[in-house]
């Protein structure tokens, strides 16, 4: 039976929008508030889920043209860069550093690695959501 | 001027509180899916976001903090609480749950049927 599914489909186009933006918020505020990389993962690949009720997996991959397995791959290869970076410096493993850079618009902007550690985190739980989730929705 | 906020979001907070114990009511005592499902979509939407913006009044005046995500969650309860409401109606009559035996309306009946003969 063909349904229709006009009223869930434009809401799901805001509502992911809304999502997205948020959990990209609690990502980058999660050295200062609750929050991090796991809850920014785990929301945005709720946005995605959300895409794939409303719509269904072929569209959602035209959408979104991402192989989720690259992505953890990605996502373990940039926090493993981070934890191997400190060996440059003649640190111990994980030693996190940051310092303080003067952007031309954005004025003086403290940046640290551990950012850029939880950045991994956040592409594995993506990838890691998105596999288990699309794997079982393909099988008949 | 503090007090006055401090006192409007006490009573938003109230408000939406009774909403809520208005919405249990509801879905207690109506007699079918989808008066239930009215009582639940509406009331508990309204009560909720009265419970926000009271908090988010008291936050503002009490403490200066300017919560944005919670007018966020505003914003998006009042997007999506009613369409959950609208899918979970739809899903029951499509599923053939009957209507409370007093209804003396049913608009969408001819419509269903026309689409079982097309299938």
């Amino acid at each position: 039976m063909k349904t229709n599914d006009l009223i869930l489909q434009t809401v799901t186009k805001v509502a992911a929008f809304v999502i997205i933006l948020f959990s990209i918020s609690i990502f980058l505020g999660g050295h200062y508030s609750p929050g991090g990389g796991f809850v920014g993962g785990l929301m945005t690949s709720c946005a995605v889920v959300l895409l794939l009720l409303a719509y269904d997996l072929k569209t959602v991959a035209g959408l979104l043209p991402i192989d989720y397995k690259i992505m953890i791959a990605c996502g373990l290869l940039i926090s493993v860069s981070t934890v191997a970076g400190s060996w440059l410096f003649d640190a111990p493993l994980m030693t996190h550093a940051f310092s303080d850079f003067n952007f031309p618009v954005l004025g003086k902007t403290t940046l640290h690695t551990a950012v850029l550690f939880d950045l991994g985190v956040y592409l594995v739980v993506i990838g890691v959501t998105m596999t288990i989730i699309q794997t079982i929705g393909e099988s008949e | 001027m503090t007090e006055i906020v401090k006192g409007i979001a006490a009573i938003l907070i109230l408000f939406g509180a009774f909403l809520s114990l208005v919405t249990a009511f509801g879905l207690i005592r109506l007699p079918d899916v989808y008066t239930r499902n009215h009582a639940a979509s509406k009331s508990a939407t309204l009560g909720v976001m009265s419970i926000l913006l009271g908090a988010f009044l008291y936050f503002w005046a009490e403490h200066g903090h300017f919560n944005s995500r919670v007018i966020l969650g505003i914003v998006f309860i009042f997007m999506t609480a009613p369409v959950a409401g609208h899918l979970i109606s739809r899903a029951a009559y499509n599923n053939g749950v009957a209507l409370w035996e007093k209804s003396v309306q049913d608009d969408l009946k001819g419509k269903n049927s026309q689409r079982q003969i097309e299938k």
